[in-house]
């Protein structure tokens, strides 16, 4: 093509619009024609080359003689016209295909990402049920990781001979053997203290849930470890009752595994509730038809719950008298995190949350 | 347990269910089967009983619980004996009436020690009982039949009659197991007159004990108290199946009728004849205890305040209540309004409150036809002070790049001395490496990177929060913490070396979390604990209060993990930089007007850090300047392109108004103020 530049006549707003009116009209009527990779690369180096391109001219003709106070106006101009030429080579007018685009991306290489942190898998597990339960209304509460004797067992109804009290299922401090029973120092067996020291100082109606680790002398393999973590709910108030339990965990379990999961109850035995039941959920695997998660059975076994026993009121009322077992009455649960999270995760063995293995950890970013 | 539901059936003549219903409805009420299993005649049921329910540990037990599920008759328990021959009652003494509350003894003569035979060789096969001789597994057939232990002795090695009394103590006893025990004051025996015969409801002695050649027997059924019996079992380290229904309570009632099950089976399988009348010595006092409770009130209205609503929205009635603990073996007497006077069954030590008969309704009713409600809340899910901070500092870690990790609560006595000065030792702790409550998440945090970089994971950025303890054995004090440990390979940046790009992130995570809360100032001061390297490490101060420290682990700690390469970590005290309230972003005017960078590049001495240089620029106190910013530091170990001793450093500035445009004159006069300030901390500016 290489036809010369005009003469521009002069550098008012009326000249430039006239001038680069004719060359966007030429882009125009080039950019139609652009119907192969041939006639793309000769429409490229006719208006963008780097020697002899017709932008080229311009700039040289034109924009390096212009008189200061118009630089600026024919600058502008000058950009759109350069923005017409790259959009029509870009495929703007859709008359072109990728292929043909010179310098385009390789679009099937990985995206690359700005590294974030994860969230260890217990705590989100955690705090997935923890928001559940506060979504009924249910306040977060903690407490000490090292108990008294009195926290974890007496005011829990644990006989004074009970095999738990027993150093052979329970980490206890060193030199506690002189004192008084009650004020032995041990790691907490259970979040259940946390639900006596609560009811010492709120008075009902009361709705807790309760995060923590928890701690027992056991041997470990691949599913127990001798610490490990519960979330612990306790609800009391007045009319609180056996179809609120189990009202209260259906939902719950739904909201946590879908809406679809089924719960069932069985009596069970724990010191500080009675009725005492142990709760299944069906198989979230196989959704109760039997899978080998769930031994074939259709149900796994999730967590303990029950009637708050009254003796565990009576001792609480020692401190709040408004718990008063004649007029009042709860239920607690209490389940193992890990457990949950190995189900939720598809985790084989429960060493894996505690070694921090970054290979663990980043999967669950 | 090993049940068999053709022995359940012998009890229960008019049940309809077959054995997979039946263990079914046992499970759903709180008798669970775990495995059902064909054998000859019916089903092996693999049984786990919870330890509150001894009176189920036996097939009588189970069958009682079938009647009362499916409301069909259970056949009574008796004994058909012959009448006995005449002769003085046989002595017994109980000397610790404490310990021991009651006791039977029958002389059977003139027996035939043999193997067992039929039904009871039979049953004995299938639950997997090994027999002995034909007098024993009596006792054993009873045990499984109804849950009574009971003891046989040859008669002619007792010497004199029977006396239940405590031990002496360093007295010795042989017992059944072949093995010779010294006995506590606290032991309680059964003993003839010179010795002691048997470890009272644990283990029989070797001396007296059944033999081929025995011709004589004593039969005993006895009831011992449950703690005396579990401290016997405890000490001795022997846990027998008498000692697990005694130290769990047994039937004070069943005694008589156990010895006489006993008695009937030996005279079948072995011949011979009872001597003298049935001895049963009783002591009221235990009788009160146990068989003779007083009863318990009930109230109709009291069951359904605890249970609720049922699936056919009827509630539990009061028929179902009279019903269901009448089938248990509890009477029932009216006492108006609903209520009633209950007397429990002697097998039922675990029954001694209403709640423990409301549970007993709402189990034999079924849990699962219990209706699922919502109970109504009129108070409000109360936020601790300390959530919304935890949740912004963890979400900012992990934004930070930071994974959440947990580690071992505990920690060695080596590392709570060299990262505390000290911990609190456990009295059992799993292992030596966890002897003590850690003082500081540090080790633990170690351990982690340490786990990492021997898998050839070099690049690790972990954080956790947790407790640590201090104190004493006598008193322990939690703190919560949160700590947070890098390693790995750093590129140099325009401000740092590669050897110190980790330093400074660590540092830029600090003040990253200081400024989630509102304070005024954040500072660091190169005082540092032994386990920081020297000049490497920093005190963390928030408005002048010390919240932790921060840096590159010391060489010899590092040295002692065989650590491959730096480790920089950082500790800080949740509870103090928690007392700082949330800092609620405050939006300012963004100006409208062009902002004017202004470089400037000067040498300085190593001696003159940045605190000094940004202060003095900052101190010159220009409005329409913004903060000073180190854009790059470059040293030259050779001392070429800057001398020894010195660093060049590019400082930008810049200038603008939230009102004008700045003139150049001005800028330029703010200039000169900032090479002159540089120049007189002793910069030079470079060509
Ligand atoms: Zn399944």
């Amino acid at each position: 093509m290489n036809e010369s530049i005009p003469q521009l006549q002069s550098y008012d707003d009326a000249a430039l619009e006239q001038a680069f009116s004719a060359l966007a009209a030429e882009v125009r009527d080039g950019a139609a024609k652009l119907s192969s990779a041939e006639a793309q690369e000769q429409f490229r180096l006719d208006w963008l080359g780097r020697k002899q391109g017709r932008l080229k001219l311009v700039s040289d003709a034109w924009l390096k003689t212009a008189p200061p106070e118009a630089r600026k106006p024919l600058g502008i101009r000058f950009n759109q016209l350069k923005q017409q030429i790259e959009e029509a080579l870009s495929g703007g007018n859709g008359s072109t295909s990728a292929t043909a685009t010179s310098g385009a991306l390789d679009l099937t290489l990985p995206g690359t990402r700005r590294s974030i942190g994860v969230e260890h898998p217990l705590v989100r597990t955690t705090n997935q049920i923890v928001s559940v339960f506060k979504a009924m209304g249910y306040s977060l509460a903690v407490g000490p990781e090292v108990e008294t004797d009195y926290y974890n067992f007496e005011s829990l109804n644990f006989p004074p001979n009970h095999p738990a009290r027993d150093t052979q299922d329970t980490l206890v401090l060193a030199s506690q053997e002189s004192k008084p029973l009650r004020e032995r120092l041990l790691m907490r067996t259970h979040t259940s203290p946390v639900q006596i020291r609560t009811m010492e100082q709120q008075a009902p109606p009361l709705r807790i849930v309760i995060p923590g680790k928890v701690y027992r002398n056991e041997a470990e393999d691949a599913t127990h470890l001798a610490r490990f973590q519960q979330v612990e709910g306790l609800c009391v108030d007045t009319n609180i009752t056996f179809s609120d339990l189990k009202g209260t965990l259906d939902h719950a379990m739904k909201a946590l595994f879908g809406s679809s999961v089924k719960t069932r109850f069985f009596p069970s035995f724990f010191p500080f509730t009675e009725p005492s039941a142990d709760m299944q959920i069906s198989c979230i695997f196989c959704g109760g038809k039997g899978c080998r998660k769930c031994k074939h059975s259709g149900w796994i076994e999730l967590l303990g719950c029950g009637m708050v026993d009254p003796t565990v009121f009576g001792f609480v009322a020692e401190k709040q008298p408004a718990y008063d077992p004649k007029k009042i009455s709860g239920f607690a649960f209490g389940m193992g995190v890990e457990r949950i999270a190995m189900m939720q995760y598809g985790v084989s063995s429960v060493g894996n949350f505690y070694s921090a293995d970054m290979r663990f950890l980043e999967q669950f970013a | 347990m090993k049940i068999l539901s053709a022995w359940l059936r012998e009890f229960l003549p008019a049940i309809s269910a077959d054995d997979r219903q039946l263990a079914d409805d046992l499970t759903l009420r709180g008798i669970a089967v775990e495995g059902v299993f064909n054998v000859d005649g019916g089903s092996l049921y693999e049984m786990d009983i919870t330890t509150n329910r001894v009176d189920a540990m036996n097939h009588y037990g189970i069958a009682r619980e079938a009647a009362t599920i499916y409301n069909v008759a259970l056949k009574p328990l008796s004994a058909t004996l012959p009448k006995a021959i005449a002769a003085k009652p046989y002595p017994v003494k109980i000397d610790a009436p404490e310990l021991c509350g009651r006791f039977t003894a029958q002389v059977i003569r003139n027996v035939k020690i043999g193997q067992s035979t039929g039904k009871l060789a039979e049953k004995f096969a299938q639950l997997e009982q090994k027999p002995i001789f034909n007098a024993v597994d009596a006792s054993n057939y009873v045990l499984l039949g109804m849950g009574h232990p009971t003891h046989a002795f040859d008669l002619d090695k007792l010497e004199g009659g029977i006396v239940v009394r405590r031990a002496n103590k360093g007295e010795k006893l042989k017992l059944l197991d072949g093995t010779e025990r010294v006995l506590e004051a606290d032991d309680l025996v059964v003993a003839d007159e010179k010795k002691a015969v048997a470890l009272a409801g644990v283990m029989g002695g070797w001396d007296t004990m059944i033999t081929a050649e025995t011709k004589n027997i004593l039969v005993e059924a006895a009831w011992f108290d449950q703690a005396s019996i579990r401290r016997s079992s405890r000490r001795h380290g022997l846990h027998t199946d008498a000692s697990h229904r005694f130290e769990r309570g047994a039937d004070f009632n069943a005694a008589p009728l156990a010895n006489a099950l006993v008695c009937e089976l030996i005279l079948a399988a072995c011949g011979g004849e009872l001597h003298g009348e049935m001895v049963d010595v009783v002591i009221a006092e235990a009788a009160k205890k146990t068989a003779n409770r007083a009863a318990v009130s009930l109230s109709v209205a009291e069951v359904r305040r605890h249970l609720g609503a049922t699936v056919d929205g009827k509630g539990i009635a009061a028929e179902i209540i009279e019903q269901y603990l009448t089938a248990l073996g509890c009477s029932l007497q009216p006492t108006g309004d609903g209520a009633y006077a209950v007397t429990l069954p002697s097998w039922r030590l675990d029954l001694e409150r209403e709640i423990d008969l409301i549970e007993e309704i709402a189990r034999v009713y079924g849990y699962n036809r219990f209706a699922n409600t919502f109970p109504a809340f009129a108070g409000a899910v109360q936020e601790l002070p300390w959530e919304p901070k935890h949740a912004a500092v963890r979400r900012k870690l992990q934004a930070l790049g930071f994974n959440e990790a947990v580690s071992s609560t505990f920690c060695s006595a080596e590392e709570a001395t060299n990262f505390s000065g000290g911990g609190v030792p456990m009295g059992n702790p799993l292992s030596e490496e966890a002897g003590m409550l850690r003082p500081s998440l540090l080790p633990g945090m170690i351990t982690m990177l340490e786990y990492n970089l021997n898998r050839d994971i070099a690049d690790v950025a972990l954080y956790e929060s947790g407790t640590v303890f201090s104190g004493s054995t006598a008193h322990v004090s939690e703190r919560q913490m949160i700590c947070l440990g890098t390693t790995g390979a750093a590129s140099a940046t325009a401000l740092s070396s590669a050897d110190n790009a980790l330093f400074y992130e660590m540092k830029g995570a600090v003040e990253l979390l200081a400024s989630i809360f509102t304070h005024s100032q954040l500072s660091f001061t190169a005082q540092s604990p032994a386990w920081l390297e020297p000049g490497r490490g920093a005190q963390v101060s928030v408005d002048g209060v010390a919240i932790g420290w921060f840096g590159q682990l010391s060489g010899a700690e590092a040295q002692r993990r065989k650590l491959k390469q730096a480790v920089y970590l950082c500790e800080l005290d949740l509870q103090k930089l928690y007392a700082l309230p949330l800092r609620q972003p405050v939006s300012r005017e963004v100006s409208r007007f062009p902002a004017v960078e202004r470089d400037f590049s000067f040498f300085f001495a190593d001696s003159i850090h940045w605190e000094k240089i940004s202060g003095a620029v900052a101190s010159l106190g220009i409005a329409e300047m913004s903060s000073p910013q180190p854009i790059e530091i470059f040293r030259d170990a050779k001392g070429k392109s800057v001398p020894a001793g010195e660093y060049s450093l590019l400082l930008r500035v810049v200038f603008q108004s939230p009102e004008r445009t700045l003139r150049d004159e001005e800028i330029s006069t703010w200039c000169g103020q900032i090479v002159t300030a540089l120049t007189a901390l002793g910069g030079r500016m470079r060509a």
